[in-house]
């Protein structure tokens, strides 16, 4: 039984810190800054999910009991990481704006050129 | 602990931190101060789980309050920041 657990912790760090390194790996590798902003929401998202799953599971076999207060960090995390987001969002639509660069950046082709 | 915990709980340490060494380059480097912000909310989000795992690999809950604090203390600089880079003044 702590055998299995402690197997299915494991799994659920390593499958984290891929998830956390891939998020690292678009945050420098992608070309533009609204196409990075997309990176990061793998740590936020689902790479917290699994380390407070396997928190909560390490703990609650290691106790005995369930200990869930875990579950905080994905309450506050779920609610502040979309604000963090929009927020930035708007700071580069702005920032960008004020530079004179066309943003959103005009579609290449519209259907009207097209007839 | 059983040694394949441990030995997950180092790997998930050792790709953190590649991660962290990642995210700190796009800070060093970032072309505009939003990449900047990015990367830092990006570095406070890798340190919350770092912790998480620290949590299990010395089997303490303690950790647990220093993640909270570090997940609540990254959005407010967040946004702080990213509200000053908005409209010049961060609390108006």
């Amino acid at each position: 039984m702590m055998f299995w657990g402690e197997l299915v912790v494991a799994c659920l760090l390593l499958a984290s810190g891929g998830l956390v390194l891939l998020a690292a790996l678009g945050l420098w590798r992608l070309p533009d800054f609204f196409a990075r902003m997309h990176a990061p929401a793998l740590a936020s998202t689902l790479a917290a999910w699994l380390v407070t799953l396997a928190s909560i599971v390490y703990f609650s076999l290691h106790k005995g009991e369930w200990s869930l207060h875990v579950w905080l960090i994905i309450i506050v995390l779920s609610i502040s990481a979309p604000v963090t987001t929009m927020v930035l969002a708007r700071t580069g639509l702005f920032r960008g704006r004020q530079t004179h660069r066309a943003l959103p950046p005009p579609l290449a082709q519209t259907p009207d050129d097209q007839t | 602990m059983s040694p394949i915990l441990s030995l997950a709980i180092s790997g998930t340490l050792v790709l953190y931190a590649l991660s962290m060494v990642l995210g700190l380059m796009r800070l060093m480097r970032g072309p505009s101060a939003q990449d900047r912000v990015l990367a830092l909310d990006f570095l406070y989000v890798v340190g919350m789980l770092l912790m998480l795992v620290l949590a299990i690999r010395f089997d303490s809950s303690m950790y647990f309050e220093g993640a909270l604090l570090m997940v609540l203390f990254g959005f407010v600089g967040s946004v702080a920041m990213a509200k000053f880079l908005l409209r010049g003044e961060a609390i108006e």
